[in-house]
């Protein structure tokens, strides 16, 4: 056998292997999409997003919920957006080789990859303890230290791409520093910044954890920030444990939501990124 | 009335200095990269630099406007008089200096904003300027750097969108829009195909009337059509500086002969 024939033989069975393992991820992808998409449908109809969530055995929708999460994920995308910006500027920028700069990267990344559930007992600890009740804002604290992390990580790695020489013309033309990072650096890695907050806005919209500790979840229509808010991934984890069917039926219509929801962002964030990184 | 003194041998009379360069050195940490350079940058004219990779040509550039200053394991010594007074001394304010000292680098750096407002920037940085102000600024820029006639219909695009050669006429138009004494220009055609090279080059002719233009070249052809005066550089020592007739066609030295007849580097 000479060396051609093998490499060929070589390369059709790494081919094949890898054709192998993408389409055993692919397979439970595509069952869940199917599962989600097969019961959340059915659950689908215009009382699921004019009505609030029901008692058992009675007719109702999951509004309060929707609105809810939504509220809490968009306020804790504003409050930590730019936390996250400001600290991944500064570690690009300032904090290259400083022993701070170093410090907070290493810390970033322990709470970037810190388990939800403990950011949630934290926020616990320290702010539902210490006030004596759920609320809507500890909630939205919580969901804030999830952005945060991202955010920092995505906007230090895209200000990195930057390449020095635009710094240095910026520079060079007597801009100081804190002008040439606002108006030259950022604003040119403003796609991939974009898109690191539309992943944690995604990231945010189906955690559950640190929100069953802080924001709990509300039966009923409650704006008030400082009350326990009605969010989609408690009431779905509450719905979907108990026995009542039409209980069940929400919990998937709702699952059928946030999936969209996050399906919706993602590909946003894709088609933002293609789009400014074309002109 | 004063006359000119008949000892005078040179046809034309000793050019103004612009720049005044005193026993330079410049180091990279512990590297020693620019060993005592002592020469003139002259008013009005382009004066251009020659040699190898690595000869400390491009690093001479950047102690002019103190662009090393970014880096904090690079330093300078010595003496680089502007006016009198030393660009190297602590109490320099570089933004007002890098106003004074424009510079153009070797790959065209257009900023993620539109035609109009790259010019802006710099202006906007240093000046109170009102928006019909800058309009003509912005306009005499472009028409200066002879980019007016195809940017003048889209002035509100981004800069991103010029071919290679408008973009870095866009930077020369950048630089000059601030209205400094100096332009560095580093390699400012290594990236440009042979007809954008040409424009840049006729550019840098007409430049030198207003302002004191200063190139690094790798090129040597180039550097002997664009400039008055040239400097030959060879392991961060000035091995040569004269007027680039002198230097090219009878060089007194002869590591500089060695290199612009090509049998080395």
């Amino acid at each position: 056998m000479n060396i051609r024939s093998k490499r060929r033989l070589v390369n059709r069975f790494a081919l094949g292997l890898s054709l192998a393992a993408m389409s055993f991820g692919l397979f439970w992808l595509c069952w869940i999409l199917y599962t989600v998409l097969h019961l959340g449908l059915s659950g689908l109809s215009l009382a699921l997003f004019t009505k609030m969530t029901p008692a058992p055995g009675s007719p109702g929708g999951l509004l309060n919920a929707i609105v809810g999460s939504s509220i809490m994920v968009g306020l804790a995308t504003l409050l930590g957006t730019p936390v996250g910006i400001l600290a991944g500027a500064y570690l690009s920028e300032y904090g290259q080789r400083t022993l701070l700069g170093f410090a907070t990267r290493f810390i970033n990344d322990i709470l970037l990859s810190a388990p939800s559930i403990v950011i949630g007992l934290f926020i616990y600890a320290a702010y539902v303890a210490q006030v004596g009740k759920f609320s809507a804002i500890a909630g939205v604290f919580a969901l804030a230290l999830i952005v945060i992390p991202v955010v920092v990580r995505t906007t230090e790695n895209m200000l990195l791409l930057i390449p020095n020489s635009l710094r240095e013309a910026a520079f060079a033309l007597g801009a100081p520093k804190w002008i040439v990072i606002m108006r030259v650096t950022i604003r040119s890695a403003k796609a991939g910044i974009v898109t690191g907050v539309l992943l944690a806005v995604a990231r945010i919209s189906g955690e559950t954890a640190p929100l069953l500790f802080t924001a709990l979840s509300n039966q009923f229509w409650s704006l008030d920030l400082d009350e326990p808010m009605a969010n989609l991934p408690v009431t779905i984890f509450k719905f979907a444990m108990s026995p009542f069917s039409d209980w069940q039926e929400l919990a998937w219509a709702g699952v059928f939501l946030i999936t969209v929801g996050v399906l919706a962002l993602n590909i946003a964030a894709r088609v933002f990124f293609r789009e400014q990184a074309k002109s | 009335m004063m006359t000119t003194p008949i000892t005078e041998t040179s046809t034309t009379p000793a050019p103004a200095v612009q720049l005044t360069i005193r026993g330079l050195n410049f180091f990279y940490g512990k590297y020693h990269a620019l060993k005592d350079i002592n020469m003139d940058v002259y008013k009005a004219s382009v004066t251009a630099f020659i040699g190898p990779s690595g000869c400390g040509k491009s690093t001479l550039l950047r102690a002019m406007n103190r662009m090393y200053a970014l880096y904090p394991e690079q330093r300078a010594e010595g003496e680089l008089l502007l006016d009198g007074k030393n660009l190297l001394d602590a109490d320099i304010d570089l933004n007002d200096l890098r106003a004074r000292v424009g510079m153009v680098f070797q790959k065209p750096t257009p900023f993620p904003m539109s035609i109009y407002e790259n010019i802006a920037f710099g202006v906007r940085l240093h000046e109170d300027v009102t928006r019909a102000q800058m309009d003509d600024r912005v306009e005499w820029a472009l028409r200066k750097a002879a980019l007016w006639d195809e940017a003048k219909d889209k002035l509100n695009q981004s800069g991103m969108s010029l071919s290679g050669g408008q973009q870095q006429r866009l930077c020369i138009a950048r630089g000059i829009a601030v209205h400094p004494e100096i332009l560095l220009l580093d390699e400012p055609t290594s990236a440009l195909d042979p007809i954008s090279t040409a424009r840049i080059e006729e550019l840098i002719h007409d430049l030198k009337q207003e302002f004191t233009i200063v190139i690094v070249t790798h090129n040597m052809q180039q550097a002997a059509r664009v400039s008055d005066y040239a400097a030959y550089m060879y392991l961060g020592e000035l091995i040569e500086f004269g007027d680039t007739d002198n230097l090219f066609i009878k060089p007194r030295n002869k590591q500089t002969e060695d290199y612009i007849t090509g049998r080395f580097g």
